[in-house]
């Protein structure tokens, strides 16, 4: 797939649907379209049903946070069409407190996608007929893959000899969690004025100390 | 399992089940079913791991079959946000273990693709060779222990003897039967052994005497029919609907595989078939498995034959490690192995999702970078997640037995579907 024919779809997409696109990108050789967040289920039917596009298969949801966003999750649902041999992506942003529409009533297949980026996210989908955790234990708090989880969690499971029966302690780490800084001392310093740079800035007369 | 059974005669006695279930009172006799809520596994030797199934049956009659996943559930994704690009790899291996190398095929043709460089021939053609040695791997396990829980066990014991001799090639090439952590971002690990492939073109002349001997087992036999045909039917609509994938999409007809659609690596170079069910039940399935298996035997031959010479890595040294005797007398060699085993190499920021066509379905990978040298998301779609949550439409209205069926045709391996 070339990446004008790639150009061309999305513009195609975005003419069809109209106000909802807000950005139409294709890098690396893959097609991404960022929808409004209300619109998607119009979105999702269109491409699916529409013989340009016919995305027939919703191959998955997942979503990715940014924590520094004013709206830090990022929904974001990959297509795959068989009649025209394509894929795509299509996101929406959203954040902890706004709710999804849920994408069960245009692909079946998106129930447990969406169930598994609740349990994960904690992102909320409106109107999923079962809105249940999937992948962590039952009675699970939290939601881990958020970016200020950490990765050890905060409880800990072990039988427990006197209640005979798994108990729940909060963690507790022989040695300290070690997330060594491996960015190169040169491209952390980027940013950082260091004794002595200053003559430099003055050198190029753009700035004074 | 049980199920509650209250009969009343005509005189209007009221009588009580096992389960504490009352008729209705009436005049005529009747009897009356109380559906049954029943727990299967999480322990079950038919579940394929750690599947719990909590069913709501009529009798013997699934009526609803609510899968309870989850319970080999590690967090992968979240670890690789912690790792390097290339210390990720190795999770890859654990996650469909029965078929680890093409996990890690689709992970590194991820970070290929970001960081836009291509293996060179040779390693693409030793992963080609792998991928399918792999789908071999996969097949006879999936199609063997799927023989298994509908009753025979025959196949079990000969395919695992198979296994055993696929498992030895893994070894010979990575050091290790399972988790081989072979492929690399760039090329693969290892150059392949002298006479390996000699040894693997000595399987493919034997191992058509044991399809045989497997068919002849299966195909035509009677109890396997019955256990088989007609159980789990998936149309193509149901079958794009929820989002199948590989053979359960092509059981039901529909002619889509990667590797011919979307071609990767040398595949585009390989003459094979793509064999297509026409039922959508599960022995269709079973017979994609089978026709598989043979096109794959002919795709390894093809790899044996046109293998070429050449670096089975790519010789940048900021993607790959220098070769250890040039550590020895090169500093910037050692420099280099240093920082690629500390600080990993940096991948631009950008985002891909690279599928394959893995044994079980459609793999992909969506690999988010910022820039760093690690993912910033990794999100992996495993292809059985999507199919185990169609096991209550495939099962509703079938005997509990055919449900086990269902979950054999689909090939479910945990250590994908809970990730």
């Amino acid at each position: 797939m070339s990446e004008q024919a790639l150009k061309e779809l999305g513009d195609v997409i975005a003419a069809k649907i109209g106000g909802d696109v807000l950005k139409v990108e294709v890098r690396l050789g893959e097609l991404m379209v960022t929808v409004k967040r209300p619109a998607i289920l119009a979105v999702l039917t269109a491409l699916r049903d529409d013989p340009a596009t016919r995305f027939e298969q919703l191959t998955d949801i997942t979503a990715v946070d940014y924590p520094d966003r004013a709206e830090r999750f990022e929904v974001v649902y990959q297509l795959l069409s068989y009649t025209h041999n394509r894929r795509m992506r299509v996101k929406l942003a959203t954040d902890e407190d706004t709710p999804v529409p849920s994408a069960v009533a245009v692909f079946s297949a998106a129930n447990w996608f969406e169930r598994e980026v609740w349990d994960l996210f904690g992102i909320f989908f409106e109107n999923h007929p079962d809105l249940r955790r999937i992948l962590t234990d039952y009675g699970f708090e939290g939601h881990p893959f958020r970016k200020d989880f950490p990765l050890t969690g905060y409880v800990e499971a072990r039988y427990d000899e006197d209640q005979k029966r798994v108990i729940y302690e909060p963690v507790r780490l022989t040695q300290d969690f070690r997330a060594f800084d491996f960015l190169s001392p040169w491209e952390g310093m980027t940013n950082v004025m260091l004794p002595g740079d200053e003559k430099a800035a003055l050198q190029d007369g753009s700035k004074k100390p | 399992m049980s199920m509650t059974v209250s009969t009343e005669s005509a005189t209007g006695v009221v009588s009580t089940g096992p389960n504490g279930a009352i008729s209705a009172s009436g005049p005529e006799t009747k009897t009356q079913i109380k559906p049954y809520t029943m727990n299967f596994g999480p322990q079950h030797p038919a579940a394929h791991g750690v599947l719990r199934l909590v069913m709501e049956l009529n009798g013997e009659v699934v009526e609803r079959c609510d899968p309870h996943i989850g319970l080999l559930h590690r967090g992968t994704e979240k670890l690789i946000e912690y790792k390097t690009y290339i210390q990720a790899v190795p999770y890859f291996d654990r996650l469909d273990y029965v078929s680890p190398m093409c996990m890690e095929h689709a992970y590194v043709l991820g970070i290929e693709n970001l960081l836009q460089i291509k293996a060179p021939l040779r390693a693409q053609y030793i992963r080609v060779l792998f991928s399918e040695i792999t789908r071999i791997l996969n097949h006879i396990l999936s199609i063997t222990t799927g023989a298994l829980d509908v009753g025979a066990i025959t196949p079990a014991l000969w395919g695992f003897e198979e296994r055993e001799i696929l498992m030895e090639f893994y070894e010979r090439v990575s050091g290790a039967r399972l988790h081989a952590n072979y492929f690399r971002p760039g090329g693969v690990a290892w150059d392949i052994p002298d006479g390996l492939l000699d040894d693997i073109w000595a399987f493919t002349e034997r191992f058509p005497k044991f399809m045989d001997d497997l068919e002849s087992l299966l195909t035509e036999n009677r109890i396997f029919k019955q256990r088989t045909v007609d159980i789990g039917i998936v149309t193509k609509e149901q079958a794009l609907d929820w989002a199948f994938t590989g053979p359960m999409l092509r059981g039901s007809g529909v002619a889509w595989d990667l590797r011919k659609s979307q071609p990767y690596e040398v595949y585009d170079r390989m003459e094979f078939d793509v064999p297509v069910g026409l039922t959508g039940d599960c022995w269709a399935r079973y017979l994609v498995r089978m026709e598989e298996m043979k096109q794959s035997l002919r795709i390894i031959r093809q790899c044996c034959k046109e293998m070429p010479a050449g670096p089975y890595k790519i010789e940048d040294r900021k993607v790959s490690p220098p070769p250890r005797g040039e550590m020895k007398r090169s500093m910037e060699a050692l420099i280099h192995h240093f920082k690629l085993f500390t600080e990993g190499f940096h991948v631009p920021a950008g985002e891909t999702y690279t599928a394959i066509e893995a044994p079980k379905g459609e793999f992909g990978v969506y690999l988010v970078s910022d820039g760093t040298n690690k993912p910033y998301r990794c999100k992996i779609r495993a292809p059985g997640f999507a199919h185990l949550q169609g096991l209550d439409f495939m099962s509703k209205g079938h005997m509990l037995a055919d449900a086990v069926a269902n979950i054999a045709s689909m090939d479910i391996v945990f250590g994908e579907i809970d990730r």
